[in-house]
């Protein structure tokens, strides 16, 4: 029996029925792997240890919630023992003493972590084309690219490689390639899950989270993901509920926005079309639709792109040549040392980041980019308020358009740029989204955005589930991928 | 036209708590490089800082002790600037929102009392140290110190001469000894201090363009750098050039500063808030009760032994001014009722012996225990306060307890009158010339029969009593 395109829910059913082992379950993941190899969707493989792994669950069965779960986990958790790039030959050689927080929640409840996921690099990027370990192909078309930042573990899902994998989410990392894979992910509230080992990209914003097949596997995996972490301060201390407990339960009233400021005239009939096919759907299942106003919300690219560079610029400071990660060879002196290492070490995008971010926060600038761009985020989390003051959550459609093919938007950051129009005012304002498959468009999935207010997850997995129930995007499969 | 010395000071001032202030990492001194370093100390990638709540308590302990504002939301914020032992890129400090405002302490220059205005206290990550000279055409980078919490106390530029800040840094020193949040050690670090200098003439409102020497960490040094850099400027002004704003570096071998980057070289330190970290909030409760908790302090300890235990004020100031000797002080006090008695012997023969070995009270081997037994000794008239000189030396020698020194040497003073007598009229009879003499009115010559007696009985006669029975014999 075939475990490709299983979720965890029918993977966990096999394996309590014994109708596969533990053993086999990884084995035939790894070989799904090889044989798609082309997808170039993993960077580094745990092959044996998952393989130990997997033998001492047959020999000493776990009660955990996700024992003996095949995961992914994107190249951006540090992963103890297991080399950790973040995408950037920067940490080519970088293998982690420690692992980060969620890895070991995911761990602690059984997970087997299989390898890690190709990604861009540093996860700056809306395709993965800014990996240095090579583009990752869409499962749905060789030229397309999957998404990013998290195109790696949204492609290994998609082929059906894995039920599961981590990603990360700064401004859409998780959402935007979930919509171009056609799978499920979801960024909860910003400080549900711990930053605790993840490589830091613009620390504000950056968010996991899951990646699955269905929201209710998503909600399976948060449980375990969510927790609070003295190790970061800004990891929330809230109660984490079961979020599979309303999965089922009718949405009948569940109001939901229409973001008037969305302009989805100017995106293809296509896209629209398929948007409004799921609206009419969550009518049919009881909802009601409401037009809001998010005043500010046109201001979110320009005011990401202060935040996040500004942030990153100092983040990725700590990359210079003297403690870890890549050195250059015999620099002639210490400005030498870092030039050179920094110029080798990252890619052209974190590059340009690093450039934009070190002006916006640079002596006479400040005021003006980076300290405006933090008023008008407040301005945009106000926005947000007063809008769940009438709605429960908030829906648009996650991209713009189904994926793109490689290399056409190389040339112009900022058309990638705009790639993330609707899925980064949820990072902005802190807020839990998800993207779930609604459609397919010339034999392309795209997803549908809900966005929920703040620790109300719950909510946004009941509506995605309930909706998955009712129809069957979400069990569209690529064709052309190999077993 | 005379010119006129603007100085202000950055002292930093390494706080002793356990561990790191952003870290589990021990902050302890002289391990081996790099062994007190942690994850967090070391940048590693996906770490994240977590303050020290304790340093918090320890720099408003300061705030309170200077009088100055609490502000109990405190923001921290990244420093961005790239070197080797500097292991983020940037260091976590404090620049908009301070955790200690505006405060004030009082400097005493030959016995003029100054307020040195103190315009903020914040905290801040130490870097770690680059070791230029281990190495062949090398340098090694020791984390050890990374991270390690400083408060960087920033006075106003109020203090006109190289007298008043060695003053103020003293002050400053005294008072956070006296807090127990830094070990006052300058020789292993603990203390350092960039100084601003800058003149004018006299008259002129606006300052002069300053210089700032950094990393200063001896008294000594702050004053003789702060003086080769009065003169230099004034060199400059007097030549008709004018000052350059930048950074030097104190040389103390050449006793002179050398530029060490101009202000077009300085780095842009790109501040923004630090995102890792979320504000820190004291609450009233945790303000209050370091408030309750918080020592007293010298003034008000000087104030205490005048008012309270009739000491004199010179005196009561010299044991004031000292942590180690306020607190022998109070020990002894507490187990002996002559306070009086107390403060002499630590203002007197004991300051003299710790002067000669130029060491701490507390590095001696002088307890409280042992000092108030002497001070029982000499009250209840068992020994002589001659004796106990001699006693005190072989505590300062041996460390062993005063009650064995005086019964194992046999010092027991003697009272006995009529033991006493028998010993003066001996005395007189051996030396009927010099009782002639001073008979005939050579009065000095009652110190020569004091001294008979006193030699006889190997120091050990009650001197009152020699002397009632000597002016007796003699008269």
């Amino acid at each position: 029996m075939s475990i490709q395109y299983k979720s965890i829910a029918e993977l966990k059913t096999m394996l309590n029925n014994n109708e596969i082992s533990n053993a086999e379950l990884i084995k035939e993941t790894f070989s799904l792997v090889k044989s798609n190899a082309e997808i170039n969707a993993f960077i580094t493989l745990n092959d044996e240890e998952s393989i130990n792994k997997a033998n001492k669950l047959d020999d000493c069965p776990s009660s955990g919630s996700l024992a003996g779960i095949p995961i992914a986990q994107k190249d951006l958790f540090c992963t103890k023992d297991l080399k950790t790039t973040c995408g950037s030959n920067m940490l080519s050689n970088f293998i982690p003493p420690y692992s980060a927080t969620v890895v070991k929640n995911l761990e602690n409840a059984g997970c087997i972590s299989i390898g890690k996921t190709n990604m861009d690099e540093f996860a700056m990027g809306s395709s993965n084309e800014t990996s240095f370990y090579g583009k990752v192909q869409n499962p749905w078309g060789k030229n397309l690219v999957p998404g990013g930042s998290s195109g790696g573990a949204a492609a290994a899902v998609a082929a059906g490689i894995v039920p599961a994998a981590s990603g990360t989410d700064t401004g859409g990392s998780i959402r935007q390639p979930a919509s171009l894979c056609g799978v499920t992910g979801i960024k909860p509230t910003y400080g549900r899950i711990s930053r605790w080992g993840m490589i830091a990209f613009a620390s504000s914003l950056d968010q996991a989270g899951p990646i699955a097949r269905t929201a209710e596997d998503c909600a399976t995996l948060l449980n375990e993901m969510c927790s609070h972490d003295e190790k970061d301060t800004t990891s929330l201390n809230e109660d984490i509920p079961d979020f599979t407990e309303n999965l089922n339960s009718p949405i009948n009233g569940l109001k939901i926005g229409i973001v008037k400021e969305f302009d989805l005239s100017k995106l293809d009939n296509e896209v629209v079309k398929v948007f409004e096919e799921s609206k009419k759907h969550y009518e049919s299942l009881g909802a009601e639709f409401i037009e809001i106003s998010l005043p500010n919300i046109s201001l979110s690219v320009p005011t990401y792109y202060v935040v996040a560079p500004a942030e990153c610029s100092s983040n990725l400071s700590r990359f210079d040549g003297v403690k870890f990660g890549k050195r250059c060879e015999s620099p002639k002196n210490l400005e030498e040392l870092y030039i050179k290492t920094r110029s080798e070490g990252f890619g052209d995008e974190v590059k340009r980041r690093i450039l934009i971010g070190s002006y916006v926060l640079s002596a006479g600038f400040y005021d003006a980019y980076y300290k405006k761009a933090q008023q008008v985020r407040r301005l945009i989390k106000n926005d947000f308020d007063s809008a769940f003051k009438s709605v429960d959550i908030i829906m648009s459609p996650t991209t713009r358009g189904p994926a793109f093919e490689v290399g056409s938007k190389g040339d112009d950051p900022i058309q990638m740029y705009l790639e993330d129009l609707f899925t980064i005012p949820a990072n902005l304002a802190g807020l839990p989204a998800m993207s779930i498959p609604n459609g397919i468009i010339d034999n392309k999935p795209i997803g549908l955005q809900l966005i929920g207010n703040f620790l109300d997850e719950s909510r946004l997995l009941q509506a995605a589930h309930n909706f998955q129930i009712s129809t069957d995007w979400h069990l569209k499969t690529p064709t052309g991928i190999k077993s | 036209m005379s010119w006129e010395t603007v100085i202000g000071l950055e002292i930093h001032v390494q706080l002793s708590t356990d561990s790191k202030l952003f870290s589990g990492g021990s902050t302890s001194f002289g391990a081996e490089p790099n062994t007190h370093v942690d994850l967090i100390d070391l940048g590693l990638p996906g770490v994240l800082p977590v303050a020290n709540r304790g340093a918090f308590h320890k720099a408003i302990r300061f705030g309170l002790a200077t009088n100055a504002k609490i502000n109990q939301t405190s923001t921290f914020d990244r420093k961005n600037y790239f070197y080797p032992d500097l292991p983020k890129g940037y260091q976590i400090t404090q620049m908009a929102l301070p955790i200690v405002g505006k405060g004030s302490i009082k400097i005493e220059v030959d016995g003029e009392e100054k307020i040195i205005n103190i315009t903020r206290a914040h905290l801040e990550e130490d870097a770690g140290k680059s070791i230029h000279d281990l190495f062949d055409g090398e340098t090694g980078v020791d984390l050890n110190r990374a991270g390690t919490p400083l408060l960087e106390i920033v006075s106003e530029p109020e203090i006109a001469n190289a007298r008043e800040a060695v003053a103020y840094f003293k002050a400053i020193r005294q008072i956070v000894t006296f807090l127990d949040i830094c070990d006052g050690n300058m020789a292993q670090g603990s203390m350092r201090c960039d100084v601003n200098v800058s003149v004018k003439k006299s008259d002129d409102t606006e300052l002069g363009t300053r210089a700032e020497i950094k990393n200063i960490n001896s008294f000594k040094f702050i004053e003789k750098a702060i003086n080769f850099e009065i003169d230099r400027q004034i060199r400059i002004l007097e030549s008709g050039d004018s000052v350059v704003q930048e950074t030097r570096l104190y040389d103390s071998v050449k006793n002179e500063t050398r530029s060490m980057r101009s202000k077009e070289e300085a780095n842009d330190y790109r501040y923004f808030p630090c995102p890792d970290l979320l504000p820190v909030v004291i609450s009233d409760n945790e303000l209050k009760e370091i408030k309750d908790n918080l020592p007293e302090l010298p003034d008000e300890k000087e104030k205490r032994y005048v008012e309270e235990l009739n000491l004199d004020l010179s005196e009561a100031k010299i044991i004031a001014s000292s942590k180690t000797m306020a607190s022998m002080f109070e020990g002894a006090c507490a187990k002996t009722n002559d306070s009086k008695l107390v403060a002499n012997w630590l203002v007197g023969d004991i300051s003299a012996l710790l002067n000669k070995e130029n060491i701490d009270i507390d590095e001696s081997n002088l307890t409280s225990d042992n000092f108030a037994k002497l001070i029982e000794r000499i009250s209840d008239k068992t020994i002589s306060g001659k004796i106990a000189k001699s006693v005190l030396e072989e505590i300062w020698e041996t460390s062993n307890d005063v009650d064995e020194i005086i019964e194992s040497k046999g010092l027991v003073q003697i009272q006995d009158e009529s033991l006493l007598e028998t010993i003066a009229q001996t005395v007189i009879d051996n030396n009927p010339s010099q009782v002639d003499a001073f008979k005939g009115g050579k009065d000095k010559l009652f110190g020569f029969f004091v001294g008979q007696v006193m030699k006889e009985t190997q120091g050990k006669a009650n001197p009152q009593s020699v002397n009632k029975i000597l002016k007796r014999l003699l008269s």
